[in-house]
């Protein structure tokens, strides 16, 4: 099987528009790609381990989608993100010790333990949090893209959802609202083909695109394994944004490699082999990267050996604080459940 | 927190809202309205007429009929430093909007570790006897009230209703404030100048010493008609509004039952695992040793509401019903 929708390049348009804006710094993406890919690697170890409570849901595969979205944002712009929301909070800047210690349910963890994997919000960096609700951040995503616009400012927010979450009707009234009034948020799908177990050609009638156009709003297709193509897309939906011009949509073709969760092993019963390992040969955003990398003659494969030290003895040392980390204290319990 | 009644005007219960809603956004740029027909039609009851004349529509923003869509958008605003108040038309509707007040906006701030707030007030409205029928009649504030992370207020008078709304605008965690559509023409003495009432404080709205009638919203009313009844008979009944049910000022509830060794609680919401059914728990553990009779319950009938006056009527709790429950209480059947 190969990927179920056409994967297109960036258009001429954009691909122009995008050697106009200053260049991204392309090693950095590849490095915050690989953080996601061994911040994974270590969570699914973790939990082989059962050092993890809980599950956790990996993005491998998904990592140039989150990647190539949160290089054109700032610091101060808004993301909401989902179940599969490691790629995102680490795309945003945020720090791994910190989230590794919020997956082991530790005080040191960025809600205190709290949240877990499916609730690191990173207020800071503009993270308003993870969300279990398949499609349940897509108002917050947009109300705070009508909050930017009501203080006058020029951020945006970007809303992460996957294909499943396309039956949701939430996403419906609140693009309808944010295209009606114009609001800077920029609606990102992440097709990785399925929803938990069953594939999007069952759940997802007539055209996706067709639905964000119906609101008027541009809704455009990128292949989400190349970090370009999706950084391309994002800058003009972002610019449009800034520049008042309203939501857009991206449709971002991506696969994830690993099962719906970490516990989801035997998968035969709903996708093959084949599929995986074609994915993962010929489609994985950090060989695709690297590859032009090099190619372009950007970086060097030794360069490209030292980042991938650096970032082992990051996350390496990431795990390591989270499994020495306290517990929160008990007293906790009842604290912040009101403001 | 409530000012002398000098100055204090007479105002029905929309008239309160209404300039509650005035003065916080007057006070604060970040406060703004959303829901259905609020600016021009100033929403099917009139509350808020009058208010997009001052604030414009930028403020007083009319959406579609998408209560899940703006009530989350609402979250997310909130998030990011409005202070939205969100209209949802009918208690009803909160079925539609559940998620986003249970799973987001109660959750928020908790799951982030205290580092999210959802400063959000959603105003919203409960009461049967409009002839409304089952899916405009509800009052449904247990839902609500049943979820850690949320507070819960329900207004008596017009005077609270100012006051309790100017404090959940002000309030940094969620807010749902529930209104009886039933009592927006309802009058009462408003005091001048800028006051909060703080939720969590309960009100004696009629002191007494025989019997504590906790009674919410406009069964305040109902309970004060049943209080001037009985008191020829020689029980003084003691009426207190807890005016929120979350945070509950059980201390004031209690205090009140181990004196008067009697209680009895009148609350419009089903009967079944309601409101009434909580503060009668709580009264019960809390006073259990003075109290001198069982903690009695009157509540709505568990049948959806039905649109029959003559089957309507026949679902709420009345005056007459909780004078006859007072008695038996009180060992005068
Ligand atoms: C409202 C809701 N329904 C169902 C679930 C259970 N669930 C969790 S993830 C998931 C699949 C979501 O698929 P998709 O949106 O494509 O995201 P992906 O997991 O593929 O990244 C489901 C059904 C849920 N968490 N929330
Ligand atoms: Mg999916």
């Amino acid at each position: 099987m190969t990927p179920a929708r056409g994967a297109a390049d960036p258009s001429p348009l954009a691909r122009k528009r995008a050697r106009k804006r200053p260049g991204p710094d392309w090693l950095r993406a590849y490095e915050r790609m690989l953080k996601i890919r061994l911040f994974e690697d270590r969570v699914n170890d973790l939990y082989q381990r059962g050092r993890m409570p809980g599950l956790a849901h990996l993005s491998s595969g998904e990592e140039a989608v989150a990647v190539g979205v949160c290089l054109g944002l700032r610091d101060d712009d808004y993301i909401t993100s989902t179940h599969r929301g490691h790629g995102h909070c680490l795309a945003k800047g945020a720090a791994v010790d910190r989230m590794f210690a919020e997956l082991l349910g530790k005080a040191a963890g960025y809600c205190g333990g709290k949240g877990g994997s499916m609730h690191i919000a990173d207020q800071e960096r503009g993270n308003l949090g993870a969300n279990a609700i398949v499609g349940g951040s897509m108002g917050i995503a947009t109300g705070a893209a009508l909050s930017s616009k009501q203080r006058g400012t020029d951020q945006v927010a970007v809303c992460f959802f996957g294909d499943g979450a396309l039956g949701q009707g939430l996403l419906y009234e609140v693009m309808n609202m944010a295209a009606l009034w114009r609001l800077p948020v920029l609606y990102v799908c992440e097709n990785n083909l399925y929803g938990e177990y069953t594939p999007g050609t069952e759940t997802i009638a007539g055209e996706a695109l067709a639905r964000p156009r119906a609101f008027g709003i541009p809704a455009a297709e990128v292949d989400g394994q190349d970090v370009r193509a999706v950084h391309a897309a994002t800058g003009e939906a972002i610019d449009r944004a800034r520049a008042g011009g309203g939501p857009s949509f991206l449709w971002c073709n991506t696969y994830r490699y690993s099962g719906h969760h970490v516990g989801d092993v035997d998968r035969a019963y709903y996708r093959e082999r084949d599929e995986e390992r074609l994915w993962r040969e010929e489609r994985d955003p950090l060989a695709l990267a690297r590859a032009w990398l090099i190619g372009d003659g950007l970086t060097t494969p030794a360069t490209l050996d030292q980042v991938h030290a650096a970032v082992t003895v990051e996350v390496d040392a990431g795990v390591a604080f989270a499994l020495e980390a306290d517990y929160p204290d008990p007293s906790k319990v009842d604290a912040d459940v009101y403001a | 927190m409530s000012t002398p009644d000098a100055g204090a005007r007479e105002l029905t219960m929309a008239q309160a809202i209404r300039e509650a809603l005035a003065e916080e956004m007057r006070r604060d740029p970040a406060v703004f309205i959303l829901g259905e027909d609020v600016a021009e039609a100033g929403t099917p009851f009139k509350v808020l007429s009058g208010l997009v004349e001052e604030f414009g529509t930028d403020r007083v923003i009319d959406t579609p009929i998408s209560e899940a869509g703006f009530t989350g958008i609402g979250v997310g605003a909130a998030m990011t430093g409005r202070r939205p108040v969100v209209d949802i038309m009918f208690g009803d509707f909160l079925g539609l909007v559940m998620d986003q007040l249970a799973n987001q906006a109660a959750k928020a701030h908790y799951m982030s570790g205290g580092k999210l707030r959802v400063p959000l007030t959603v105003r919203t409205t409960l009461g049967a006897t409009r002839r409304s029928a089952a899916q405009h009649s509800q009052s449904l504030h247990a839902w609500v009230s049943h979820i850690p992370g949320l507070k819960v207020a329900l207004p008596s008078t017009p005077a609270d209703a100012k006051g309790l709304l100017k404090a959940a605008i002000r309030d940094d965690s969620p807010v749902v404030i529930f209104e009886d559509k039933m009592n927006y023409q309802q009058r009462g003495l408003v005091p001048a100048g800028d006051y909060t009432v703080p939720l969590g404080v309960a009100d004696v709205k009629r002191p007494g010493r025989d019997i504590t009638v906790i009674a919410t919203s406009s069964m305040v009313e109902l309970a004060l008609a049943a209080a001037a009844q009985l008191g020829p008979e020689g029980i003084e009944c003691e009426v207190i509004d807890p005016r929120t049910t979350v945070p509950l000022d059980a201390a004031t509830l209690v205090a009140s039952a181990q004196r008067t060794t009697r209680a009895i609680v009148v609350d419009e919401g089903h009967r079944r695992y309601g409101v009434g059914a909580e503060i009668a728990a709580t009264v019960a553990e809390g006073a259990f040793f003075h109290l001198d009779a069982p903690v009695r319950r009157l509540g709505a009938l568990d049948v959806p509401v039905p649109f029959s006056p003559a089957l309507e009527d026949l679902t709420v709790p009345t005056v007459d019903q909780l004078v006859v429950a007072v008695r038996e209480l009180c060992d005068r059947a």
